[in-house]
């Protein structure tokens, strides 16, 4: 699956050397939160497990074995910015010293089999764990489908790659077909195996499973009597953020944009306004069932002015939004204590 | 990938290439990868030029022939790829030997295989005549962020203890006279590979607490930046100068 040198031209080469520089740096910062202080121990260990988990053969039929790539795996294990971060060092290793996969293609092999697989397989067993019963072991489903799914994902950016900076003349339609056939069995073979073992280990250590975090069943206490009672509201401390900083910050820079700044802003009509004008469909657009109303047009329709109208726009804004936000995290409340009394 | 993996391909020496700073020799093989990727694939006499030039790395370097032949097994893969690309390629088709190939196809496989092999073999003259230990200093200096160079560190240093461990559960396995015969054997290997993680997630555990114990607050400590004997940097440029005058002076031949 390593991309070799030769086989996308310089300029694909260098933009996927970009994008994976940045998914990387970006990793640099998010893995930090995953694993705190511990990070270099602990990835470059989790780095050297999934090398050598790619050194695991197993019989595929036909005489012929197969190997883990191990991105969705990583992604559930040590969740989705260290596992970027592994296979990437994991694929940097490869090229610097066992000249494994080539070194103007590392930016494209570790795009498709970092990246894309860590985030890919990663959104998946997210979505799969949004709709299974909340308990540890809906992880093995989940890592099954999302290590299924990621091997395809990773397969369909590189025909995009080809398409765009591939050196032959291959029918496009006839490589789709190739690469999607070959590694949907790639995908189940990756499946079977990153199921397993994750199941393996959330069997003995559950909380080593970064998918797996959360999931357990809340705390119960056994009282004097003998009987199972829930962990009473506000034993358990919750790490809330302060946000009132962001807040207050937030908007004073939303009043004074709409205050201030707006007094600068053009008075031409903005991009698709110039482009339906220009292609005379404006004029099929009706004024809005507000049109009379004093800040419509963001003008001074009805004699206010536009500093005013931004501000009371922003407002308004923010007290609606309160409102929803309010409302629906009532409800979300309501049937969580619904679903705790039945 | 098989057994190559666990052992680094580094062939110990003490040549000009050997004694070359690990950074310079990273820009060196970059610079010169560069210039093939980007040659077109009509020219054949400048992929021939190049594959001398790194003929001549080698014996500088005196790495013999079957050192680097035997470490190629890793570019099969590709191999097959460039293979099948004439017959499967669109275009004029030509007769070759009876089977009707694809021109352009045939074109692409050349290109595929020319680029790929040279990528291959200069990747291991970098890796032969570089240690590990160097080559992490050097992408230290080429300022690639301190924590990604760290990672590496502990991957490189951990590897062949978690491949050793790895070993053992197989022994323990096939002394157990199990062998991974089919598929249905999948989970006991798989649950071998769980064991695997849970080991070295804890052995990543005590390594950190003991560096924490001896001191460790965020950094290793370097003790001998500079190693002695170095040649100068400069001279790693003259493998990328050399293609380069082999590119310009195959462009000028056709």
């Amino acid at each position: 699956m390593h991309v070799p040198d030769g086989l996308l031209d310089v300029p694909t080469s260098l933009a996927t050397a970009a994008v994976a520089a940045t998914a990387v740096g970006v990793a640099l910062r998010k893995a930090r939160d995953e694993l705190d202080e511990r990070t270099a121990p602990l990835a470059g260990l989790t780095a050297a497990f999934v090398f050598a988990v790619q050194m695991l053969n197993f019989p595929v039929g036909v005489g012929t074995s197969g190997h883990l790539m191990g991105g969705a795996l990583a992604a559930a294990l040590v969740g989705p910015w260290t596992a970027v971060l592994c296979v990437s060092v994991v694929l940097m290793v490869q090229a610097l010293l066992f000249a494994d996969g080539g070194l103007t293609a590392l930016g494209t092999n570790v795009t498709l089999i970092a990246a894309v697989t860590a985030t890919v397989g990663w959104f998946v067993i997210k979505a799969v764990l949004a709709v299974l019963p909340r308990r540890p072991a809906s992880v093995v489903p989940a890592c099954a489908v999302g290590a299924l799914v990621s091997v395809p994902a990773a397969a369909l950016v590189f025909v995009m790659l080809f398409a765009i900076g591939g050196n032959a003349n291959l029918s496009l339609g006839t490589l789709t077909a190739t690469m999607l056939g070959w590694h949907v069995l790639i995908g189940i073979g990756e499946a079977v195996i990153t199921a397993l073992t994750v199941s393996a280990v959330v069997a003995v250590r559950p909380d080593l499973v970064y998918a797996a975090h959360g999931l357990r069943p809340a705390l119960k206490l056994r009282d004097a009597d003998g009987i199972l009672v829930d962990v009473p509201a506000g034993r358990e401390t919750v790490a809330t953020r302060d946000s009132r900083g962001l807040v207050v910050g937030g908007g004073i820079a939303a009043l004074v944009l709409a205050g201030v700044v707006s007094f600068y802003a053009s008075a031409s009509p903005d991009g698709l306004e110039y482009v339906a004008g220009e292609n005379g469909f404006l004029v099929t657009a009706r004024d809005h069932v507000v049109g009379d109303f004093a800040l419509a047009g963001y003008g001074e329709v009805g004699g206010i002015p536009v500093g005013v109208a931004g501000v009371l726009g922003v407002v308004l804004t923010v007290g609606i939004g309160w409102l929803v936000f309010r409302a629906v995290s009532r409800r979300s409340q309501r049937s969580d204590t619904r679903a705790q009394s039945r | 990938m098989g057994n190559g993996h666990s052992h680094l391909l580094f062939r110990h020496g003490d040549s000009l290439v050997h004694r070359l700073p690990a950074h310079a020799k990273v820009l060196a093989l970059l610079g010169f990868v560069l210039i093939v990727v980007a040659t077109p694939r009509e020219r054949v006499g400048a992929f021939a030029g190049y594959a001398v030039l790194l003929a001549a790395v080698a014996a500088v370097a005196r790495i013999p022939a079957g050192f680097i032949v035997r470490r190629m097994v890793v570019e099969i893969p590709f191999v097959a790829f460039a293979v099948l690309m004439p017959v499967v390629s669109g275009g004029v088709r030509v007769d070759v030997l009876g089977v009707s190939l694809s021109q352009d196809g045939l074109l692409s496989g050349w290109n595929l295989l020319a680029k790929g092999t040279l990528g291959v073999v200069a990747s291991i003259l970098l890796a032969a005549t570089t240690d590990a230990r160097a080559l992490l200093m050097g992408l230290q200096r080429l300022r690639l962020p301190a924590r990604l160079v760290e990672i590496a560190a502990f991957m490189v240093r951990y590897v062949e203890v978690v491949a050793a461990e790895m070993h053992r559960m197989r022994v323990a396995r096939e002394s157990r006279a199990f062998h991974a015969r089919h598929l249905g054997h999948l989970r006991v290997v798989a649950q071998g590979a769980g064991a695997l993680f849970v080991r070295t997630y804890e052995r990543g555990e005590r390594v950190h607490l003991a560096m924490l114990s001896r001191g460790y607050a965020g950094a290793m400590p370097v003790i001998d930046a500079r190693p002695t004997r170095l040649a100068p940097p400069v001279l790693a440029a003259a493998l990328p100068v050399a293609a380069l005058a082999v590119a310009w002076a195959g462009a000028i031949w056709l």
